[in-house]
Formats: structure tokens, sequence, C-alpha cells
């Protein structure tokens, strides 16, 4: 048997499981329940009920990328310069959330939230009142934040543990200021990475499930949990094309973002999965 | 020299921030998960209870069973078939072997919720029941691409000359694969597995959309619970499962940095 052969097993599985399925979801999203064609499962989200889930999607995917960019970039910047104890340790302990499960995470955050969650107890404690998070957009947005946070951090690290000092050096002995030092040397150069951040944040946050209904008790659906609705919950005879058609959607955002990070980094310096 | 101190405290109470928001709700969930008291408020005492309540609950020690055999069985299924893989690619004409290796970044790339979904049309319009058999042909499926990319470099990184040397010297090809090429792979496959079986414990919601609440497994009971208010048995529940998972994943970071995995 010639050694090629052993990959069968291997071609066959992922055919099977990760590329047949996704053609069922092309099949759906084009065709009735009947199996004609068409494209008005796509007219579905212009339904404002629909419309109002997608915008609010975006929206707060984009805010959640420009707080993680916010937060990451300095984070990524004091773990790849040098002087800092520890760094190993300290970037084990940032990246390790991305690892560990996204419910268990949003739940954690949902204790501290709760109307009688760990926040609110405290200040009743203290006699200061109370303050509703749960089914606040601010609090998704946190939970978006806090899920995502490490994702912007580990390919900014990456890029700027590659870079070479010695031109920040030299920009320094040639005079320019921290300041300058940062918008004409540090920032240019670590585009790609800041590229690979945006787009590992922004593409999980758009499709996010269950984070937000924990923390809006459900009353505030983002693109994910809109599809779960769809084909778990609704009664709609169309539910699997509908439902289809929507994550085609998703899938094609998705594409265009890693399209837009190939072009903006080619070379794949970033690092991340592209 | 102040400007120098006053960089050096900001970078400090910046580093403790981010860490406090990153471990916090996580380190109170543990604390609470100890306390008397089912008032998230008030510490009233260490307790056990907790725990002991989750070990006597027939559902959830359910969910524990499906949980770990289904990460058991596709951790063995997608290191065998991750394995096997590598070593028939790198046999192949680097043309074939790239589009196969491109096939495992779909899993990679597609979000979450969708490649549930695919799976879950799938299975349904194949008119298979979801339960524990339909999750753990999905895990297989997001497990493999982890083997992959951890066997892969070492096979990379092994010299061609040592496998065609054990040929020339008459050593039967199946021989020189057990002999000379498995050993060499073996450490990414131990990474691989380990990689594997941590994804399919951490998984949530691949296997939301591929199981049934027949069959739970723990995030889905976790998920369910969340509807029905708070129950310090779940903050138990999740303490294991966190502590689980990261102790595994500090095992694989011994082995391989995490941030070259991602």
């Amino acid at each position: 048997m010639k050694r090629s052969w052993y990959a069968t097993p291997y071609a066959l599985w992922m055919l099977l499981f990760a590329v047949v399925p996704l053609v069922f979801v092309l099949w759906y999203a084009f065709t009735t329940p009947d199996g004609a064609f068409t494209l008005s499962n796509f007219a579905e989200f212009s339904k404002p009920r629909y419309a109002a889930v997608i915008i609010r999607s975006l929206k707060l995917a984009v805010y959640c990328t420009a707080l993680c960019l916010l937060i990451g970039y300095p984070t990524a910047w004091f773990l790849a310069g040098r002087g800092l104890n520890r760094t190993q340790s300290l970037v084990v302990l940032i990246l390790l959330p991305m690892w560990m499960n996204l419910l268990l995470r949003t739940y954690a955050m949902m204790t501290l939230l709760d109307d009688n969650g760990v926040i609110n107890s405290a200040l009743a404690a203290l006699h200061l009142g109370q303050i509703k998070f749960i089914g606040t957009e601010g609090a998704v947005l946190m939970g978006l934040v806090y899920n995502y946070l490490p994702f912007m951090v580990l390919p900014i690290y990456t890029v700027l543990k590659k870079m070479d000092w010695s031109v920040i050096e030299a920009a320094e002995d040639l005079g320019a200021n921290p300041l300058r030092v940062m918008s004409r040397v540090v920032l240019p150069m670590s585009v790609p990475g800041i590229v690979s951040g945006v787009t590992m944040v922004f593409m999980p946050a758009v499709t996010s499930f269950a984070i937000s209904t924990l923390l809006s008790n459900g009353k505030l659906r983002l693109a994910g949990d809109l599809i779960d609705y769809i084909f778990n919950q609704s009664s709609n005879p169309n539910r699997w094309n509908i439902g289809s058609s929507f994550s085609l959607m998703m899938l094609v955002l998705i594409l265009i973002s890693i399209g837009f990070l190939r072009k903006v980094d080619p070379d794949n310096q970033g690092g991340g999965l592209w | 020299m102040s400007v120098k101190r006053g960089s050096r405290i900001f970078r400090a109470v910046w580093m403790a921030l981010v860490l406090v928001f990153l471990y916090a709700p996580i380190l109170v969930m543990i604390g609470l998960s100890f306390n008397a008291s089912v008032s998230r408020s008030q510490w009233a005492g260490f307790t056990l209870r907790w725990y002991g309540e989750l070990f006597r609950d027939p559902v959830i020690l359910g969910a524990l069973e499906t949980t770990l055999e289904v990460a058991v069985i596709a951790t063995i299924a997608s290191t065998i078939i991750g394995t096997l893989g590598v070593i028939g690619m790198h046999a192949m004409k680097k043309g074939m072997a790239d589009l196969l290796i491109n096939v495992s970044y779909l899993p990679m790339t597609t979000p979450d919720i969708v490649t549930g979904v695919s799976l879950m049309l799938m299975f349904l319009f194949a008119k298979v029941p979801l339960g524990k058999w339909t999750m753990i042909m999905a895990h297989i499926a997001f497990d493999i691409p982890y083997v992959l990319f951890s066997v892969m470099p070492k096979l990379r990184q092994m010299n061609p000359n040592l496998y065609e040397a054990a040929l020339d010297l008459g050593c039967h090809p199946m021989k020189a694969l057990y002999k000379v090429i498995i050993p060499e792979i073996t450490p990414g496959i131990f990474t691989g597995a380990m990689l594997a079986f941590t994804m399919s414990l951490d998984d949530f919601v691949i296997s939301y959309f591929t199981s049934s609440d027949m069959y739970p497994n723990l995030s889905r009971i976790v998920y369910s619970s969340t509807k029905l208010g708070v129950k310090p048995t779940m903050y138990a529940l999740s303490t294991l499962m966190f502590v689980s998972i990261l102790l595994l994943l500090i095992l694989i970071n011994r082995r391989t940095k995490l941030e070259e995995l991602s």
C-alpha cells in the first residue's frame, strides 16, 4: 500500500464532516422547503425584528473590537517590552483564557453583574442602591470584551515581539521623542498584528452566541442567538432555510474579513490562524 | 529618571488591572462554590456541600460521563486519523497535500455557530437523531486539525534521509514507518492528543447544536441551568471544569508554547 493512502480516513472525515455540512447550508439557504430555488430566504433579513438583531450585532462587535484594541495594544506592548519581571508567565496568564470555555467565563461574568450578583450585593450592603447591568448593552459589551480580549493581545504581541528593537533605538538616537517613536515607528510596524487582532476579535464577536443571552436574560439577541432561535425555537416552516441563509451570510462576512486580512498582511506576520 | 519610574508604575498598574479583569470573575465564582450560603453577598463559611451534591446528582453524573466519553473517543479517533493523515500527506505531491491541509483550515475559520448548525442540518437531513454519537462525530472533526497541526511540524523537521536509509537497508516500508517515523513524531502526537482532549472538554457551541437534552454534556447542563436562576452546585461544577481545563492547558504549554499554537 502506498504511503499516501494513509491520508484517506482524514480526507473522508473532513469531507463528510467539514465540507459536506457547509454544502447543506448553501443548499438550504437558496431553496424553499420543497427544494425549489429561491432568494426569498435572504429577504427575511429586512424584517425589522431580524434587522434589529443584525444591526445590534454589528454595532456591539465594532465597539467590542475598538475596546479590545484600546486595552489590548498597550497590554501587548508591555508584554513585548523589556524589563518586565516574569514576562513568560504573564504572557501565558493573559493568553490562557483564549482556550477556556466561553460559556463558563460568561457565567462567571454573570455572577458578578446579576441583579443580586456580587457587585449589586456589595452595593446593597453599603447602602449604595442598585445598578441594573443585566439586560443592558453595556453588560453584553463587557461580556464580549472579557471573552475576546486575549485574541487581540496575541497577534499584536507576536508582531511586537519579532520587531527589530534597534530600529526604535535608532529613532531615539536620531532625536525622536517617545510619542513620535510610537506613531512613526512602532505603530506602522505593528499594523499586521493589529489587523490580525481586529479580525480575530470581530469575527467571533459578530457571530457570538450565548454571551448576550446570558448577560441580558434573553432580552438582547445577537446574530448567533438569532440563528439558534430560528433553528430551534421558531415555528416557521421555512426555519431551516431561513436559518441557513443567515448562517451563510455570517460565513460570507467572515470570508470577506479574512480576504481583507490576507490583503493587508500577505505574509501572515500577524500570526493567527490564516 | 522620574519619567522612567512613572512609566514603570503605569505599566505595572495596567497589567494588574488587565489581570484582575480577566481573572476576578473566575476567582469570585470559585470562591462562591465554597460558600456555605446560597447568597452571593454573604460569606457564611467554607463548605464542600455543593461539591457533595454535585456527585449525588444523577443528571450531572450522566453529563460528566457523556462529556468524558465524547472527549476520550474523539481524542483517540482524531489522533489516529490526524496522524495517519500527516504521514500520508507527507508522501504526496505538494499540490495535493496543500489542498488537503487547507481543508483543515475550514473548521478553524468557520464560526463555531455555523459549524454547529451545518452539522445539525446534515444530521437532521439524514434522519440521524441528535445525541452522543452525533456529538462524537462533530468533535472528531474539529479535533483533527489540532492533531494535524501538532504532528505536521515534527514530521517536517525530520531528516527525510532517515526513512530512505531504512528502506535502502532493506527495511520493509511498514516497519520503517513504525521504527523510524513514529518515534520521531511521538511528541507531536501527544501534544495533539492533549489539545484534542482539552478542546473536546472545552467545547460548548458545537456540542450544543449536535447533541440533545436527552444526552447533555456538562456545558449544556450549565447553559440550561442559567435559565433557572442561581445554583451553587453550578459554581462547583464550573470550578471543576475550569480547574481541569487549566491544568491541561498548563501541561500542554510545557510541551509547546500556547502562543504558537493559536
